[in-house]
């Protein structure tokens, strides 16, 4: 299967990506070739192969829930925002 | 300018500096000093280091020394330098991922490897170049330059934990920690000539690690032999309740694991793994590593792991698609760069992202996010898994039949600068016989087994059962100290600078 054009767009569009005509034209090929090497996975019949994601994944552990006594991390996180007022993250606006 | 010692301290792996500091023959500020005057005289051709933290080496080297006067007792890595992969966290520092999108962050806290490291007495000597967000295989993706490899400097270092790789072989540090997402410690030691261990996927905490893909990311040591690797082990190893993927299973002092027997252990050798395309001198250098354990008494046994031929492509689906869902984060928003786009917010996270990554993070952001989006996920991303359970059921058959698994690691010793950069699949696939490990969990440790004729290092790969290190640590000792390949060392002149 060869990835079009369009279907580059959307998935730019997904990622949140733009690019410039020519690297765009540079991804689709490259997408492509490495697609087209990926494609050698349907060789293998896996209709009776169960999935895996992770190797020696159990159970989500669990942490008790109480409030620790200890110092607000709010301004060590803010300190890296690159816009903030107050306790707040400063974006472009959102709704008109 | 000739060492003060006798020797050079900056060679020394850190179990022989430590009986010297002990012995009052060296102090941690001296092996400090000296490491700190390596990396002015050679990194400005090798560009290991992103960052040094050269006041808070010597105020933790000062404090050790004291200790050492006061007759008190340190552990076995207090007061040695050891070199950070520039995506472990440090509170108060600079942590980049070598990318743009990351400049200017402050990690507002320690890894959990970085805080046990500080708790043992480490000297933190700085921060280390790699591949951005650790994607690549010759530190050639970083946003800062690449590094250059202390052996042939026209050559990568291997990646993406090359800086460190390079760091520990020049004398500018004396360990370093790494990440592997697909061989990201093990293909750096092989191509530096030095010992790198990927710890079973659990072993080590991730808290702090920038997540590049979590299913596969693991930290680990590159060092000069396999007793600091087993050194550095024993600080960074065990459970951590702040990483739900850390596994609560007993980490035992892998110093014990240090003795040099083989007897009775059975070795497979893959058969898929000689075929085509491997250097010739790689491939013979494995073998005769194969006869020197079974010298020693070792048991040889041919195996085979069926699916080997589909790993590559197994990764380049997963790894793609776990980054895409971990790098969605970098938005302009809470760290890091902004492009100053003030009107749309849609727009302002594009434009940043679009400035801020490099292309090969872009190539798989777009590849991961294709294989997981609507109408191509089942064919691509689920396809992927089912086949890594069948490269995972390949290894558990083969450990019936053996205790361990040995490969190269790499098809070929280090390659040139620019040779691999503008084809992503041949650079994919000099990590095609490390990625397996990843995939299926399983340690992998690197040790030197030869230079080429090139004098370019080429490393063993040894890869064990899960949650068992010691195997690997055991046949790593043995094969270490029956051959000389640890203690060779590059032509340090060609990389000096007045």
């Amino acid at each position: 299967m060869r990835i079009t054009r369009e279907v580059i767009e959307h998935v730019a569009k997904l990622s949140r990506l733009s690019f410039k005509e020519k690297e765009l034209e540079g991804f689709i090929s490259q997408l492509n070739e490495i697609l087209q090497y990926v494609e050698k996975l349907n060789e293998l019949d896996t209709s009776d192969v169960p999935p895996t994601s992770h190797m020696f994944f159990t159970k989500t552990p669990m942490r008790e829930d109480r409030v620790r006594e200890e110092p607000s991390p709010i301004d060590r996180i803010l300190e890296n925002a690159p816009q903030r007022e107050d306790n707040f993250f400063i974006v472009p606006r959102v709704i008109e | 300018m000739p060492p003060k010692s006798d020797t050079d301290l900056t060679l020394l792996p850190a179990h022989v500096l430590h009986e010297k500091i002990l012995r009052g023959e060296t102090t941690s500020s001296e092996i400090t000093a000296r490491i700190f005057e390596n990396i002015e005289r050679r990194d400005r051709k090798l560009k290991a280091y992103l960052l040094l933290m050269r006041d808070e080496a010597f105020r933790t080297a000062e404090e050790v020394d004291r200790n050492v006067k006061a007759g008190g007792r340190i552990p076995p890595l207090a007061g040695i330098p050891l070199a950070l992969k520039d995506n472990l966290c440090v509170t108060g520092t600079e942590t980049t991922c070598s990318s743009k999108i990351l400049k200017g962050f402050i990690a507002p806290y320690d890894a959990t490897v970085v805080e046990r490291l500080r708790a043992a007495g480490s000297v933190f000597v700085g921060k280390t170049n790699l591949d951005e967000f650790a994607m690549g295989s010759s530190t050639e993706n970083s946003a800062f330059g690449p590094t250059h490899n202390p052996w042939d400097i026209s050559r990568a270092p291997g990646g993406s934990s090359g800086g460190s790789a390079a760091a520990v072989t020049a004398g500018e540090a004396i360990l370093a920690l790494g990440s592997d997402t697909g061989g990201s410690i093990r293909q750096p030691a092989a191509f530096c000539g030095i010992v790198g261990l990927k710890p079973t996927y659990g072993r080590v905490s991730r808290y702090g690690l920038v997540a590049f893909a979590s299913s596969l990311d693991q930290i680990g040591p590159l060092t000069r032999d396999v007793t600091d690797c087993a050194l550095l082990m024993n600080v960074i190893g065990g459970h951590d309740p702040r990483d739900s993927t850390s596994a609560e299973v007993e980490c035992p002092d892998f110093t014990q694991s240090l003795r040099t027997d083989v007897k009775g252990l059975r070795i497979g050798v893959p058969r898929e793994y000689f075929q085509e395309g491997i250097d010739p001198e790689v491939v013979e250098s494995i073998k005769t590593a194969v006869r020197v354990l079974e010298d020693l008494g070792a048991e040889r046994v041919d195996i085979s792991l069926p699916h080997y031929g589909y790993a590559l492509a197994v990764y380049y689906i997963v790894a793609p698609a776990e980054a895409s869902s971990n790098l969605a984060r970098y938005d302009g928003v809470k760290y890091g760069f902004r492009y100053p786009e003030r009107d749309n917010l849609i727009e302002m996270y594009a434009k940043t992202k679009s400035a801020g990554f490099g292309p090969e993070v872009k190539r798989r952001i777009m590849l991961g996010t294709f294989a997981l989006s609507s109408g191509y996920y089942d064919a691509y991303y689920l396809k992927a898994q089912k086949v890594r359970t069948l490269i995972k059921n390949d290894f558990e058959k083969a450990f019936e039949h053996c205790d361990l698994v040995v490969t190269p690691t790499a098809p070929t010793p280090a390659f040139k600068l620019g040779e691999k950069v503008d084809d992503p699949l041949q650079m994919y696939l000099s990590d095609v016989f490390t990625l397996s490990v990843n995939l299926t969990g399983l340690p992998g440790m690197v040790v030197p087994c030869g230079l080429s004729s090139n004098r370019l290092p080429i490393g063993l790969q040894i890869i064990g059962r899960a949650f068992d290190e010691e195997t690997l640590f055991r046949t790593a000792y043995t094969f270490e100290q029956n051959t000389d390949h640890h203690k060779q060392v590059p032509d340090f002149s060609k990389i000096e600078t007045a």
